[in-house]
């Protein structure tokens, strides 16, 4: 067996587990799943070790007929675009459980809920077939909006389900048509994603069909990224979701639309890609400056964190449609960077709201004084987020920058812009409103600072690897690029003037 | 003749006479139990149907039935979905005052019926077996005598079930008087010229409706939530399950043995059939409070993604059919036998009567929930499958008919009207506030085999769904796509 189905059968095996161990038992259940997240994040890190650097192929392959008339495997491996994405997965899962000693109510289904999702969020990334990609995805979506619904916190903690439940739901499902379309369309009996691009890439689709199911892929999986104009559940939703979940939903089963763009509709409908490429860079900058801008007007500081969280989307969009070696490369270290910022902004912005029963940033001023490590480690994520050298998001940001300014110089500007200048004002604006200045006195002497090993692990963690992948990007990027150039060329194949365009770029 | 092919149903049959006679000398204290015994031979009956081999079609009685492999895959799933209903029912005698083994004698002739439907090949037995799965229903939705709502059920299941029968043999004249036969075969074979006869399409059309009225479809479904609201628990239960597989059955075998030309070109009026009855039932589910109630609607609901894969046209749809039943028997059975157990003490099976439950009896809370979910089409369960299924059917014909496309629509948007009042029941269940009553629920042993087996039914047929879509597919290889 694989190392990936380990990695992703551990939590779902320790959620059955805690299953059926009576309500009582809070320490054991609590153990069994820092247990199984951290060895998921060990055998994940293990594997980031063992991973051939430079290969284009999938690796750790695993595949088992599941129904065979309709061609559906359980098929798992990982190759440089999801490589990165599992162990940020993985390392974000284990901190979301160490953050979840803030549950006080029913821990025990509590703890299920998240070790189903870690599963199904692995299990989405790791799986090359469409079916278990989907599978998985849905398997982790349905906790998320149960844990919101129920463990949220806030006044608006139903509408806020209510609306984050009827977006990804309507996103997911117009999903799953495009996937069954393109499926079906290819004719080829299979969901297997590995299968799926060797036959499309002999018989490519007819462009009507490609341009009528790209669309479907598009919204359906921009739904679930937040793309602009369908963004509007996100900030709201981590506003009152559970640390925990805000953690996990945000850093990484977001990305899965992303993922799922870059895996199956670049490579697989290449003519409808092109055809719609216009319309996401500037479906991105409404990403980027809108929802800046509207992070800008925030009083609360979790709704700061998550409209700036759907504003960092539109740099990834911006390096898939950049559609180069570059830009991809790019867009997938955002996606990773991105990935363990988000974790670590809602992380302690639920710390905070912890220990201060508020957010509300009207209200809140020099918490660096109370707070050192947690305030200093919440600076940290804030420069992170404006793209500071040295954080990992630096580095994909730049190259989603050097990508996009050949095809899109308008857009790239404006979308510097909104990184340097729009990201830099609210985070800038937050860090002095929130974390200088006198202490509030109405504050009572129980906040105290995250002290001892398990409560500051998460955090560390999460700050080490975002500077440990800014200083040695490397270590990613070298990773990625076997396999960019491959979606790279897959994505761009069409007449044979632009197959000419692509070789020289990649010549070059 | 070859008349030992009926063997499943004289056996079903002569269980029920026998529980009749054996009313006449058990005691009544002991009556009870025979639910069980005639549970276990029913059980026997399923391992026995096993033996028969239906690879190939036989016909008995002048070609009148027929034992294929589509037959074949409804009868087991009648004889399971019989099995969990008598077991419930022995869980339900109690709130009967009188005469339990009538109940279950009721049951195995309704059961019959529905082995019978399974099998028709021609129109005069599809109404021979229609008839003997209603009127023995008429009986079952009014047999709680001293409650007012279940009288009601009763006769408002005798009016409009009457009507459809009426409609329904009125069809099958027309037809006959246009095609001079009854018989499938004969329908589909030679009779070419016909088709377009407004006499025989008008006769087609009606039975149409005296089975859309079976499967509760728009816009024949008003009797369902009254009925399903009013009925004993286990009557609802087979209500929705048999009674509606035995339309679903019937439905497939008019459409695509007897008269495939003609289905050919009512595709947009099926479509349009399922698409509102999706709508429908998912919309009305909204604001219900009555558990059995919004059951009630969901399976009108569940009747139109069901009809999604009739409007498919194709093996794939017919099979996603048969998958998608095979799940929905585990699903409902395992949420009526909940509502059967729960709802003693409540009356008008308000949905706060599961409120808390998880505290009252964890497994009645698990397997709640996990039917909840299953009906909603949640992912590792049946359900999701199942309509995974059925979509994949339909959006591979729109390739050819746009309308497929809307009519996607509007699964689509009932998929997700239905996520909020199925996952209602769940909040229920875990987090509202308790009723008065914080009492352990006792379970008996056979109700808690019986909720363990659909537990695994569900998620045995979710996560490892291949074993049923082979024995679907094979099914409906019997019909003529």
């Amino acid at each position: 067996m694989s190392t990936l189905t380990y990695i992703l059968g551990w939590p779902l095996l320790a959620g059955i587990l805690v299953v059926f161990i009576p309500q009582n038992y809070r320490f054991a259940i609590r153990l069994i799943a820092l247990a199984a997240t951290g060895v998921s994040m060990l055998l994940a890190l293990k594997l980031f070790a063992q991973f051939q650097t430079g290969v284009a192929g999938y690796q750790f392959v695993q595949k088992a007929a599941w129904v065979e008339a309709l061609g559906i495997s359980y098929h798992v491996g990982v190759d440089g675009l999801n490589i990165g994405l599992i162990v940020m997965g993985a390392i974000v899962a284990f901190a979301a459980a160490c953050v979840s000693w803030e549950i006080t109510e029913r821990q025990k289904e509590f703890y299920v809920l998240l070790l189903v999702m870690t599963g199904g969020i692995l299990g989405a990334f790791a799986s090359l077939d469409l079916f278990f990609f989907f599978f998985f995805h849905e398997l982790a979506l349905i906790p998320t909006f149960i844990m919101i619904g129920v463990w949220g916190k806030g006044e608006e903690k139903n509408y806020a389900t209510f609306q984050i439940t009827l977006y990804l739901t309507v996103g997911a499902l117009i999903a799953l048509v495009g996937l069954i379309a393109l499926y079906l369309q290819a004719g080829a009996n299979t969901f297997d994603i590995a299968e799926l691009t060797q036959r499309l890439t002999a018989n490519p689709l007819s462009v009507n069909h490609q341009y009528f199911i790209f669309p479907l892929l598009l919204f359906g999986f921009g739904i679930l990224v937040s793309l602009w104009p369908f963004h509007s559940w996100a900030p709201l939703g981590y506003g009152v979701a559970p640390t925990a979940t805000a953690m996990l939903h945000a850093g990484v089963l977001k990305k899965f639309g992303l993922y799922g763009l870059i895996r199956v509709a670049l490579p697989l409908l290449p003519e409808g890609a092109q055809g719609w490429l216009h319309v996401i860079a500037y479906l991105c900058l409404g990403n980027i400056l809108y929802c800046g801008l509207v992070a800008m007007r925030q009083k609360d500081l979790n709704l700061l964190i998550g409209n700036s969280s759907v504003a960092h989307m539109g740099f990834i969009f911006l390096g898939l449609v950049s559609l180069n070696l570059i830009g991809l490369t790019g867009a997938v270290v955002v996606m990773v960077a991105h990935g363990l910022l988000a974790a670590l902004t809602f992380g302690l912005s639920g710390y905070l709201r912890q220990q201060m029963n508020t957010l509300d940033m009207e209200q809140m001023s020099g918490l660096l004084r109370r707070f050192p490590f947690a305030g200093a480690a919440l600076i940290m994520a804030m420069m992170a987020g404006c793209g500071l050298p040295g954080f990992a998001n630096f580095v994909g940001e730049v190259m989603v920058f050097f990508a996009a300014w050949n095809d899109f110089p308008l857009v790239t500007i404006l979308a510097v812009w909104g990184a340097a200048i729009i990201g830099g004002v609210y985070m800038f604006r937050a860090i002095r409103k929130v974390l200088h200045g006198p202490f509030p006195e109405w504050v009572g002497a129980h906040a105290v600072d995250a002290s001892g090993f398990w409560r500051r692990l998460p955090f560390a963690l999460l700050l080490a690897v975002l500077l440990l992948l800014g200083f040695v990007p490397r270590l990613l990027t070298d990773k990625i690029k076997p396999s960019a150039e491959n979606i790279v060329r897959l994505a761009t194949r069409t007449g044979g003037s632009q197959l000419e365009a692509v070789k020289t770029v990649q010549d070059r | 003749m070859n008349a030992t092919l009926t063997i499943l149903e004289a056996a079903v049959v002569m269980l029920g006479l026998v529980i009749l006679l054996l009313d006449l000398w058990m005691p009544a204290a002991q009556r009870r139990n025979l639910g069980y015994a005639a549970a276990a031979v029913v059980g026997i009956i399923f391992a026995g149907s096993f033996l028969i081999d239906a690879s190939q079609a036989q016909y008995a009685f002048g070609q009148m039935y027929v034992m294929d492999s589509l037959a074949l895959f409804f009868k087991r799933f009648f004889l399971l979905a019989a099995m969990a209903v008598l077991v419930m029912s022995v869980e339900f005698a109690d709130r009967i005052p009188t005469g339990i083994s009538e109940y279950y004698a009721l049951i195995l002739f309704a059961l019959s019926g529905m082995m019978f439907a399974a099998s028709a090949n021609d129109f005069i037995l599809v109404f021979v077996a229609l008839e003997l799965i209603t009127i023995t229903f008429y009986i079952l939705t009014s047999f709680q005598r001293s409650r007012l709502p279940s009288l009601e059920a009763g006769v408002k299941y005798l009016i409009l079930g009457a009507l459809s029968s009426a409609f329904m043999v009125y069809g099958i004249a027309l037809v006959f008087g246009a095609a001079k036969t009854t018989n499938f075969n004969e329908l589909a074979g030679a009779i070419r010229t016909i088709v377009g006869q407004p006499v025989y399409l008008l006769g087609l059309l009606l039975v149409l409706v005296g089975l859309g009225f079976k499967i509760a479809a728009f816009p024949f479904q008003i009797w369902a939530p009254d009925v399903y609201q009013g009925s004993p628990a286990p009557t609802t239960a087979f209500l929705a399950v048999g009674s509606k597989a035995a339309g679903i059955v019937l439905l497939l075998r008019v459409l695509f043995s007897a008269v495939p030309e003609v289905t050919a070109n009512w595709t947009k009026l099926l479509m349009i059939v399922s698409g509102v009855t999706i709508l429908y039932g998912n919309l009305c589910a909204i604001p219900q409070r009555n558990l059995k109630r919004l059951l009630g609607y969901s399976s009108i609901a569940h009747a139109g993604y069901m009809l999604l894969g009739v409007t498919a046209m194709s093996i794939a749809g017919s099979s996603a059919i048969l998958y998608y039943l095979g799940g929905y028997l585990f699903t409902v059975l395992a949420a009526f036998t909940v509502i059967c157990v729960v709802m003693r003490e409540v009356e008008g099976d308000d949905i706060s009567g599961v409120a808390g439950l998880y505290q009252r009896s964890p497994l009645l809370a698990v397997a709640m929930t996990l039917a909840m979910v299953s009906l909603a089409g949640i992912p590792p369960l049946a359900g999701f499958f199942g309509k995974f299924l059925l979509l994949k059917a339909v959006i591979e014909k729109g390739a050819v008919q746009p309308m497929y496309y809307w009519l996607i629509g509007a699964a689509l948007v009932g998929v997700v009207i239905s996520f909020y009042y199925y996952l209602g029941v769940v909040r229920a269940i875990f987090w509202s506030k308790a009723a008065e009553s914080q009492t352990v629920i006792p379970l008996s042993r056979p109700v808690r085999f019986s909720l363990y087996a659909c537990i695994a039914g569900m998620l045995y047929l979710g996560i490892f769904p291949n074993t049923l879509v082979n024995a679907a597919i094979q099914a409906s290889k019997a019909l003529r796509l």
